[in-house]
């Protein structure tokens, strides 16, 4: 039953373009996704005629709770000119657009379609705080939402496992949170722009112009263990281990690859595609690791070939700071117990031997869910193709980068590897 | 209770009923709590009702200061966190439940490895009244 996986046709991806990520009060999910779309267009270096779109892959997690609407495929085949191309929608929560970018690879490889769009959207702003978080924990698994988890709450409650197991702090997670603010500001998409010095800087100043107590913070993580400006959400996960409500949309282009060159001179290849499904927090193997990460990574390294050394610089889903350090260990990055002491140690950091999430993660880049994955492997298009301007790996050579993204409290989980050539 | 379908509705009941029911393989022996109508180890689907002793440790934990509606409901909020946790029984199986009896607003204090045992809490009031599986500690009772 164990085979190495390989597609029957190769697929290339050709285009890619995304809508700002924030919160936003006048936009829905149409609008969204048509500046997307019409930044993709865009992309395209040999220019794409969207009649030659045969078919759209959207990945939305809930818009169903959050905008009460549903039926999105149809809705954005409307909105974008392609009736009557036909349009399916994908969920698979926070990893619905990286399921629907595997159903386009596959509509391709099969040979039924040549040019396919993928992508997501997820419109979450309009609704209070709880409203989302109650949301959100739909994909949680019903006996986690019934012992009144949610989402911080099982990633909170995984931190305290892997702090038990491995003797790691809120100290090393807050590495990770300001490299992700470290990131940010180099990219022009990100919801949060600031670093946390800057954070710091510039509320110690507003309290000194307001004549108010001035904070002693001595330096970042000083900032960060003070429980008024970063309290607890669900211990030990605070504000800023977490990320953002955000609404966005991101889609991507893919066509046959013998095709590839009619639409550009460099297009990236995909070169190892996995998919797993996990289980909740009483179930799971490990509460330390994420399986279906594990084996989503499998999957993607036995298909290209390739191992987590070449992999030159990665996405993944840090949905919560803790979650990315399980990552970078499931994805064979690190040891595991050993992904802590590589953050501290600056390996991920935009200039480490390994970069992480140099979009900002969606700490900062913001976390529309059923768009997010899209968006992941748009962050790896442009550090691939050279357009990531100053966040840009400096790497020689840039060839192969992937992206990890997470659905639910670990129930599915992708890895996508993609090459240049 | 042996003829009782294996469902999450039959353990509910139990739970009202002050009892934490597993459901057992007969094939195999593996006990899941809560049940699963097919043994997902060996996929049989013999099953049978098992009740556990409700003891065990606990593995992971948070203190929720942000809940859902139905907490705030209950009166939890950032003055007054409320935990959820992971208990691994004496039988094996991990469940999820609240965990009572702890201090929320020192999380610290809160130690893995405990010794919990079960306790069967009321939520909600009227129609919506339900039972919830909770754990406390065994030494501050």
């Amino acid at each position: 039953m164990n085979k190495q996986r390989k597609l029957g046709r190769g697929v290339a991806m050709v285009g890619a373009g995304m809508s700002g990520f924030n919160m936003f009060k006048d936009r829905d999910s149409k609008d969204l996704f048509t500046e997307a779309f019409v930044e993709m267009n865009a992309s395209v270096d040999k220019g794409l005629d969207p009649n030659d779109i045969d078919a759209l892959y959207i990945g939305n997690f809930t818009n169903d709770f959050f905008a009460h609407q549903s039926h999105w495929g149809a809705i954005l085949s409307d909105s974008l000119g392609l009736v009557p191309k036909p349009a399916t929608r994908i969920e698979g929560a926070c990893a619905s657009s990286a399921l629907a970018f595997r159903e386009g690879v596959f509509a391709i490889a099969s040979g039924f379609y040549d040019v396919v769009l993928v992508g997501g959207v997820e419109d979450m702003s309009k609704e209070s705080t709880e409203t989302v978080a109650e949301g959100l924990a739909l994909a949680a698994i019903p006996y986690e939402r019934k012992a009144g988890f949610t989402f911080p709450g099982v990633f909170g409650a995984i931190a305290t496992a892997y702090f038990e197991r491995y003797g790691a702090s809120r100290e090393h997670l807050m590495d990770i949170t300001i490299k992700s603010h470290d990131n940010a500001p180099l990219n022009p998409k990100a919801q949060y722009k600031t670093t946390i010095r800057d954070i710091t800087r510039s509320k110690i100043k507003r309290a000194k112009e307001k004549g108010s107590a001035v904070p002693d913070w001595s330096d970042e993580k000083d900032f960060l263990r003070d429980p008024i400006a970063n309290p607890a959400i669900a211990w030990p996960m605070h504000l800023f281990d977490c990320c953002p409500i955000s609404d966005g949309a991101a889609c991507l282009l893919l066509v046959g690859e013998e095709l590839a060159k009619h639409f550009t001179d460099d297009p990236l290849y995909v070169a190892g595609i996995g998919q797993a499904s996990g289980r909740g927090l009483n179930t799971a193997e490990d509460l330390t690791y994420f399986e279906a990460t594990r084996y989503a990574a499998k999957e993607a390294y036995e298909m290209s070939g390739l191992t987590p050394t070449d992999i030159q610089f990665a996405e993944v889903h840090d949905c919560f700071s803790i979650a990315e350090l399980l990552h970078i260990e499931d994805l064979g990055f690190f040891k595991p117990g050993e992904g802590y002491k590589a953050v501290a140690d600056g390996l991920t950091r935009l200039d480490g031997e390994k970069p992480i999430n140099t979009s900002g993660g969606l700490k900062c880049k913001g976390h529309p869910v059923g768009a997010t994955g899209a968006a992941q492997l748009i962050e790896v298009w442009e550090q691939l193709r050279n357009k990531a301007g100053d966040r840009g790996v400096p790497i020689e050579d840039l060839r192969i980068g992937a992206a990890h993204n997470l659905g639910g409290t670990g129930g599915t989980c992708t890895f996508t590897i993609l090459e240049r050539r | 209770m042996a003829d009782r379908p294996i469902s999450d509705y039959q353990f509910e009941r139990f739970l009202d009923e002050d009892k934490l029911m597993g459901a057992r393989c007969v094939g195999c022996g593996a006990l899941f709590v809560p049940p699963r109508a097919i043994c997902t180890k060996c996929h049989r689907s013999e099953m049978e009702w098992v009740e556990t002793t409700g003891e065990g440790h606990l593995v992971a934990f948070t203190c929720i200061a942000i809940g859902p509606p139905a907490m705030i409901e209950e009166g939890y909020d950032r003055n007054n966190p409320y935990c959820s946790g992971a208990v691994e029984l004496t039988e094996g199986p991990r469940v999820v439940a609240r965990i009572e009896g702890v201090d929320t607003l020192h999380p610290e204090t809160i130690k893995i490895g405990m010794p919990v045992k079960v306790m069967f809490l009321q939520q909600g009031a009227g129609e919506s009244r339900k039972t919830v599986l909770g754990f406390t500690p065994v030494d501050k009772n």
